[in-house]
């Protein structure tokens, strides 16, 4: 038997207040994004915040200072560019409130005038007015909101209800988590990176529900155990699982991020990012939450019946 | 207990054999089957998304207020009309925003308001004095018209696409003011989008060249310069009349100039009465447009012309004028031209718009993702490269670290991708880029409830079980985790595909699929190679 972890017994539990320190830090980073984004000051995509998106080829390399001058001598403003240099190619981007009629045929003359012996095609482009990016921001945030309120209630309904929610604080702490990565990193907020977040979510309760899976076992089985070693234990029974489907999601995500080409370069980020802190915090969050919740529970019932 | 194993093996390999024959239609494979299999056989596979093949994505708002404001444009001409005929011709009648100013003798007030009770019953009045009136439309009118702007607009959308002639089109109503249109495999998207967009208008209006005003006009002006030409003359033409332009190409330059005309602001006649246009040589070999009146059109087209002689008639397709001819003789028959310079793509989509009708509002490109065809190759090419090797170091790593188990559970993620793209072409799903990556993730999360199992199995041994109830132990223990946690995935990905739109409903399907053939082959698929083992030989040892 080829084993990574043999019986392990670390003290996850006992490492609660580090690690809570560590989540609040990183959840002001998340709820400051928010704020952000919810404020239109976030590096948020065309898809949410309107304009247009334009990616082209040339035949041969280009400077990218020399494009932008050639955009804004032809009157294309405020652009901003991008270079994916292997492959020869130039996303231009440009926001709600600059972008003109005909704005795709404009940047590709543009181009092409000034550099005659570089031809330029347009592989794609998007064009998004202000009032779909705000029907898309409201329906992403909708989405969000239904999924977790599912959650919860497939969780408390299968175990308990305090499993629910600690489950799904813990996510919530995930995605925000991420998303604060990705504010801090100037990383562009696009409806792909929401789908890539709420994938995470949907992977980190999975997370969760394995370990809770393991506690609420663990729980029947046994009661001479105080309930933070329950949980110690549940923890270090599943560590194997854990790494091993981590590392097997790690190593196609590995795969899109190396080959999936750009477009879906960032999703594979995102959920790179989402599978380390899911993992983090099924360990450190959730199972310590339902810790808290179990001692402030004792201590109110052991309250109400001195009185 | 032999039995039930014969029972489950025939069943997946009977779903295995399913999901082939739906997914052999997407594989270059199938243009080599014999051509009696397409009629026994599904014959439609995976539809590419637009990301992965090119084309273009419109969502369009149709602006419906517009249409409304034509409504009340048109009614208050013809109720100007019907009290000229009556004698009984109102002071002033004039348009404000959605109401209609009235202003007449007061001792008509009778008349006209009989008038208005059996001719205009859309109409209300809003304020009644004894020489004026405001009427408007009333609020169920305004309610109609907005809704059936929007079906009329597809439909006339949809007549556009159909003679452009672009195979497979989606063009579908969204929400109440939004059309959706996706045209796979455009190679000139901003043609598609000219067609589209039109409005298409087409009137015919007399210029009123007797006025002197229209004498002082230049013959061209520049291009920028029309909002302020006719800012400047705004205020001396009568309020019958308005100031259109026609554009004017320089053919040596290119240079482009616009002429200003005065015309009548009621049109002699408008499209709505062809039957028919067809795109036609002149001279020169210059490609122009032959309309075809229907017989009500063809009549009021010989009266207009045969009362208007000497005077000239402009040709006005969305407030442009394109030509303004000179009416030489009565014209029966019901036959006009459009000329202009066109080139024969133009004059096409000019016969196009104009056979399918006028659309009865603007529309308005809210959404437009274009995608070229090599950049949707490339993302399949990269999408199939990430796949195979992310799958290959999944195999890899199984095999490594459970050995003969390992094995195992790498051909239930076989099995699971085969179903799940069986499936998906059953449903004749659309495959997006994302999707893609939704079935990679799937690759990598799919080994996941064979891990649990498997590490069940391990403890069980280590206790000291034998295989065969080790093996039993293992699956009863892993189920409830296995179970929950995919239910909860499922959650996810169900709102998902819920509330999402375009390449993230692509996600959604692949995921939710994913997970729940990942739940069928790890609960069914592996299980029964172990107990078909178990039942033949008694093992000492299991290589996990």
């Amino acid at each position: 038997m080829f084993q990574v972890f043999k019986k392990t017994n670390i003290d996850f539990v006992g490492k609660r207040y580090f690690s809570f320190a560590l989540s609040a830090l990183m959840l002001a980073f998340g709820i400051a994004s928010l704020v952000f984004i919810s404020q239109g000051k976030a590096n948020l995509g065309i898809d949410f915040a309107g304009g247009a998106a334009i990616q082209l080829r040339s035949e041969k390399p280009i400077q990218i200072e020399e494009a932008r001058a050639a955009l804004e001598e032809a009157g294309v403003k405020g652009a901003e560019l991008q270079e994916v240099v292997a492959q020869n190619k130039l996303l231009v981007r440009l926001k709600q409130d600059i972008v003109q009629k005909n704005v795709v045929e404009q940047v590709q003359e543009a181009l092409n005038k000034k550099f005659p012996e570089n031809q330029f095609t347009v592989e794609s482009s998007t064009e998004i007015g202000p009032t779909v990016g705000q029907k898309l921001q409201k329906d992403a945030l909708l989405a969000i909101a239904i999924a977790m309120i599912g959650i919860i209630i497939y969780i408390a309904f299968r175990f308990e209800f305090r499993f629910g929610v600690t489950a799904t604080l813990a996510t919530f702490h995930d995605v925000l988590t991420v998303l604060g990565i990705f504010f801090v990193l100037n990383k562009e907020i696009t409806l792909l990176i929401v789908t890539a977040l709420l994938t995470i979510a949907g992977y980190s309760l999975n997370d969760k529900v394995v370990v809770f899976d393991r506690i609420r076992e663990n729980l029947r089985l046994q009661k001479r155990e105080s309930f933070d070693q329950i949980i110690n234990r549940s923890i270090n029974e599943v560590l194997s699982r854990t790494f091993i489907t981590g590392v097997t999601t790690f190593l196609v995500l590995l795969a899109i991020f190396f080959l999936g080409g750009e477009v879906i370069h960032d999703f594979a980020l995102a959920m790179m990012f989402g599978l380390v802190i899911g993992t983090y915090s099924s360990w450190f969050i959730a199972s310590p939450l339902l810790l808290l919740w179990e001692k402030r529970a004792r201590v109110l019932k052991r309250a109400s019946s001195q009185s | 207990m032999k039995k039930g194993i014969r029972g489950r093996l025939i069943f997946i390999l009977l779903t295995v054999f399913v999901s082939i024959v739906f997914f052999l239609p997407s594989t270059p494979l199938y243009s080599k089957l014999p051509s009696w299999w397409g009629r026994f056989f599904p014959d439609k596979g995976i539809t590419l998304g637009l990301d992965l093949q090119g084309g273009m994505h419109l969502v369009m708002e149709v602006e419906g207020e517009k249409a409304v404001d034509n409504t009340v444009e048109r009614t208050t001409e013809s109720l100007k009309r019907s009290l000229e005929e009556k004698n009984l011709a109102a002071q002033s009648i004039r348009r404000e925003g959605r109401d209609i100013l009235l202003s007449f003798a007061p001792e008509n007030k009778e008349a006209i308001s009989k008038i208005l009770d059996e001719d205009y019953p859309n109409l209300a009045t809003k304020q009644s004095g004894s020489g004026e009136m405001v009427l408007t439309l009333r609020e169920s009118e305004v309610n109609r018209i907005l809704e059936s702007a929007t079906s009329q607009a597809l439909e006339t959308i949809r007549n556009r696409i159909d003679q452009f002639g672009v195979t497979e089109p989606l063009i579908q109503q969204q929400g109440a003011d939004e059309i959706l249109v996706q045209l796979p495999g455009v190679k000139e998207p901003q043609r598609a989008i000219a067609l589209i967009g039109r409005t298409a208008q087409l009137e015919f209006k007399l210029v009123d060249d007797e006025n002197p005003i229209a004498r002082q006009f230049p013959l061209e002006i520049e291009a920028d310069q029309e909002a302020a030409f006719v800012q400047e003359y705004q205020a001396q033409i009568p309020p019958d009349d308005q100031i259109l332009f026609e554009r004017m190409v320089n053919e040596e330059t290119g240079k482009v100039t616009k002429r200003p005309f005065l015309v009548k602001r009621q049109a002699a006649l408008s499209g709505d009465l062809l039957s028919d246009a067809r795109v036609s040589i002149g001279d020169f070999n210059t490609p122009y447009v032959a309309l075809t009146f229907d017989p009500v059109g063809a009549r009021l087209f010989e009266k207009v012309t045969e009362e208007n002689r000497r005077r000239r008639l402009a040709i006005v397709l969305d407030n442009t004028v394109y030509s303004a001819p000179v009416i030489q003789e009565r014209i029966s028959g019901g036959r006009a031209q459009i000329s202009g310079t066109f080139t024969m793509d133009q004059a096409n989509d000019l016969s196009i718009v104009l056979r399918a009708g006028a659309l009865p509002a603007p529309v308005k490109i809210i959404q437009n993702v274009t995608v070229g065809p090599s950049l949707g190759q490339d993302s399949v090419e990269n999408g199939l490269k990430a796949g195979m090797i992310g799958t290959l170091l999944v195999v890899s790593f199984m095999v490594v670290y459970y050995r003969a188990s390992g094995l195992l559970a790498d051909l239930t993620m076989v099995l699971n991708i085969v179903l799940l793209l069986g499936a998906m072409a059953a449903l004749n799903a659309t495959l997006t880029l994302p999707g893609i990556a939704g079935i990679i993730l799937t690759i990598g999360m799919s080994v996941d409830a064979n891990v649990l199992i498997f590490e069940r199995i391990r403890d069980e041994l280590r206790a000291g079980k034998p295989v065969r109830l080790a093996v039993d132990a293992g699956y009863t223990k892993a189920f409830s985790s296995i179970f929950d946690s995919n239910v909860t995935t499922l959650i996810t990905s169900f709102v998902l595909f819920l509330f999402g739109t375009g390449p993230i409903k692509g996600f959604a399907v692949t995921l939710s699929l994913g997970v729940m053939f990942n739940l069928f082959t790890a609960l069914i698929g592996t299980k029964v190679v172990y107990d078909f083992i178990n039942s033949r030989w008694k093992l000492q040892r299991l290589s996990i």
